[in-house]
């Protein structure tokens, strides 16, 4: 480090920023139309319709916007935190390209009906390998640069960034083991129940690992960054951490309560889900009590505000959760829409919102601004995201339960009191107002991304230099 | 019945769900007593200002942690978890779900009883009966009939008073216990012309407009070809085998010139399930009286 100009790569890491933002508004359209296809079936229109969509959805907004925002921030942070450039030559601008064809691909096959029939993993095999060849470069890049860290400690969020490679990398590969019958159809390796049970190992460690770890990265990296405060308890991150990386692994019997699955695994799926809580909320603390002392940089700093909110509404998800899990609970929870609503509390309180903040703190910095065009827009962008967010968790928490209700509830002469499409009728004007809070999101988004075109505009592109470390001496 | 090929898994997974769940208590107790130095950080520093604070980790989350841990093995001892173990209180899914059934098959039993004893027509005028019945229609019969019970291409109209199989009582419960296979088979052999005269014949039979001369033809096949084994010299149909009556201005796949000509050319294959394993003769009874009431008053 004696003078010589060694740069970070910013440039990948732009591309995966503005992609991040493109994705996400693609990604929410679609989620926008299939809830308006639930409120007006009329608009099924042809194959388009909602069985179509809905994974086109599902895959847009974890694996298009999720992903480029884990891909976006983990470069960035690997090479900040490492104080040095990222490792990987070729493979760097293979896992943006690659990754970029991945979704293109997804985006084509999934509206045809081309699918494995699995949840988050509906992607044919030749487009699965894509996926594993991307995933393992990835791996080399971030390994590669913790490698060549000029610093000994390795910063907390790259643990979080580093889990979630690998079990991702594990999760696709074990899931996805698959028989081709031609080119663009392939057999599960597996059948009946184990075929769920991997199914759902695969599904709850994608929100595990894809969707909770790597973000936990994200917001290690950006809110003590953002709040300038170092990290409330290191001692705590070292608990929650492999608390949260092994326990997860284990929670994924709790999508089949009540099904085929062994009533042992069941029970195995449950207790470790509950364990999950405080590791889960481990993050939380560590991140609402970095802001701790320094409140007041919540009123006028809205990256803070999006930051500090997703990780409360982390908190809530993460504490409803376990509490879906316990066999009781989930007896009436089960196949409604309040599931569908722990989700979205999840993907757009807690990955959009960290996601956002995160890209508001990057995107200046990526083009050779001090700030975003207008921090007006990103406090609108914040509060139109929040009340989206609310609308669409309260209403679909409360069709859940009157669903689960409904479904349950059982005459004095033995038969149902509702017949299927009475709970229907009743979910409409709920599902009205869950499409509104979802096109308050995109419409949020949208800001976004004109805050963020005005900010690129007669941006400088170059790279910076990298920081010598704190104490070392060239 | 064992879920496991041999006694090593049971074991296998005792010993690991037992050693994982404690390893969340030795991961929590022993980093509980590393040295802390509230409001100090690591040393540490990395990208200029980045952190962390030597605080220890809050007392209140230590023990949320320990208490979901001891819930854990309380549970596992209670409840079946711990490989081929049932738990001390003998719960299974399978047993919560019979001992429900079984309390709500009680609890309804003298009601049930009470139609039972009742011959089918006089539980189709009991007002109660038919409330219920309608009940069960909605929960297990819409899916094909409809909610309004007026079917659907393939699926017949439950409220007019044509039946493919027979509309008495007995006959209807017959339907609805054993189900019925509808099969025409396909007569493609006939060729494509012959096969026209006959939808040509069929449509004369209930008035549709038609080519009398393929028409007139088409009777003569309609007795050669063998329809008439099914459908009768009348074309009235039978209902002992499901075929049915071309005459009137019902049709359970459509009337246009190219459905008939399907039908005749492919053949038709139908099912309605048999109900009796799954839903006892009480709820067969009933609804047997329920579909009955749906034609009253029907031509």
């Amino acid at each position: 480090m004696s003078g010589t100009k060694t740069t970070y790569n910013d440039k990948v890491v732009r591309q995966f920023a503005v992609m991040t933002v493109i994705w996400g508004i693609v990604g929410m359209l679609v989620g926008v139309i299939i809830a308006a296809q639930l409120v007006w079936p009329e608009l099924n229109i042809g194959f388009l319709h909602f069985g179509r969509l809905r994974p086109l959805h599902t895959n847009a907004v974890i694996f298009a916007f999720g992903g480029c925002a884990l891909f976006a921030t983990s470069y960035w942070c690997v090479q900040r935190t490492g104080h040095t450039r990222l490792w990987g030559g070729p493979l760097i601008p293979f896992t943006f390209w690659g990754w970029q064809l991945v979704i293109l691909l997804a985006a084509i096959t999934l509206p045809l009906g081309i699918t494995q029939g699995k949840e988050y993993a509906e992607l044919e095999w030749p487009i699965d390998i894509l996926i594993t060849l991307v995933w393992v470069s990835y791996a080399i890049v971030f390994f590669g640069t913790i490698g060549k860290r000029t610093v000994s400690h390795i910063y907390v969020a790259n643990w979080f960034f580093g889990a979630m490679i690998i079990a991702v990398a594990l999760l696709h590969l074990g899931n996805s083991a698959a028989l081709p019958v031609s080119f663009l159809k392939s057999y599960s390796a597996y059948s009946g129940v184990q075929d769920a049970m991997i199914q759902w190992w695969y599904g709850h460690n994608a929100v595990g690992f894809f969707l909770t770890a790597g973000f936990l990265g994200m917001m290690y990296y950006f809110v003590p960054k953002q709040a300038g405060r170092p990290v409330y308890s290191y001692r705590l991150s070292v608990v929650h951490f492999w608390a949260l990386i092994f326990t997860y692994m284990w929670a994924g019997p709790h999508h089949l309560h009540y099904t085929a699955l062994p009533d042992w695994t069941q029970s195995v799926g449950m207790v470790f889900s509950l364990i999950l809580l405080a590791p889960s909320w481990g993050g939380m603390i560590n991140g609402i009590m970095t802001l701790s002392g320094a409140w007041h940089k919540l009123r006028d700093d809205p990256v803070l505000k999006f930051l500090i909110t997703s990780l409360s509404f982390y908190g809530m998800s993460t504490f409803e959760g376990p509490m879906m899990s316990i066999k009781t609970v989930n007896a009436l929870s089960h196949y409604t829409d309040w599931t569908v609503g722990h989700v979205h509390s999840g993907a757009l309180g807690w990955v959009a919102m960290v996601s956002i903040g995160s890209m508001y703190y990057l995107l200046p910095k990526l083009f050779g601004k001090t700030e975003m065009y207008s921090t007006k827009l990103m406090t609108t962008h914040f509060w139109i995201a929040t009340i989206g967010t609310v609308l669409y968790i309260a209403s679909t928490w409360i069709s859940g339960v009157m669903q689960g209700l409904m479904w349950r509830a059982v005459n004095a002469d033995g038969t149902l009191a509702y017949s299927f499409v009475e709970s229907v009728k009743g979910s409409y004007p709920f599902w009205a107002i869950r499409w509104l809070g979802g096109v308050l999101f995109l419409s949020g988004m949208l800001i976004m991304a004109y805050n963020m075109f005005k900010t690129m505009a007669g941006g400088n592109t170059k790279d910076t230099p990298v920081i010598v470390p704190v104490g070392h001496h060239a | 019945m064992s879920d496991f090929v041999s006694d090593f898994w049971n074991l296998y997974v005792v010993v690991i769900v037992l050693a994982s769940i404690l390893a969340c208590a030795v991961l929590l107790i022993v980093q509980g007593k590393a040295t802390f130095t509230p409001g100090k950080t690591m040393g540490h520093v990395w990208d200029e200002t980045l952190e962390e604070y030597n605080n220890p980790m809050p007392k209140w989350w230590s023990w949320m942690f320990v208490i979901t841990v001891i819930f854990a093995l309380v549970y596992l001892a209670l409840y079946p978890g711990l490989g081929n173990y049932k738990g001390m209180l003998g719960w299974t899914s399978g047993g919560q779900h019979k001992a429900e059934v079984e309390k709500m098959d009680a609890t309804v039993k003298p009601l049930f009883d009470k139609f039972m004893a009742m011959d089918v027509k006089a539980v189709a005028g009991d007002k109660q009966a038919m409330e219920m019945g309608k009940r069960l229609f909605l929960t297990y019969c819409m899916q094909c009939h409809g909610a309004d019970a007026r079917g659907a291409k393939g699926f017949p109209n439950l409220t007019d008073a044509d039946w493919q199989y027979g509309g008495e009582p007995e006959q209807i419960k017959e339907t609805i216990s054993n189900g019925r296979m509808g099969v025409m088979p396909p007569h493609e052999q006939l060729g494509a012309d012959s096969i026209k005269d006959l939808a040509n014949y069929v449509r004369s039979l209930s008035g549709l407009p038609n080519d009398s001369v393929r028409a007139a033809k088409g009777k003569e096949t309609f007795a050669s070809a063998g329809c008439v084994g099914c459908h009768g010299m009348d074309a009235h149909g039978m209902q002992a085998v499901g075929a049915p009556n071309l005459t009137d201005k019902i049709w359970l796949y459509g009337s246009s010139e190219a459905t008939i000509t399907e039908t005749i050319t492919k053949g038709r294959q139908n099912q309605m399930p048999a109900w009796k394993e799954f839903l006892g003769e009480a709820k067969v009874h009933l609804l047997s009286a329920y579909v009955i009431s749906l034609s009253q008053g029907a031509k």
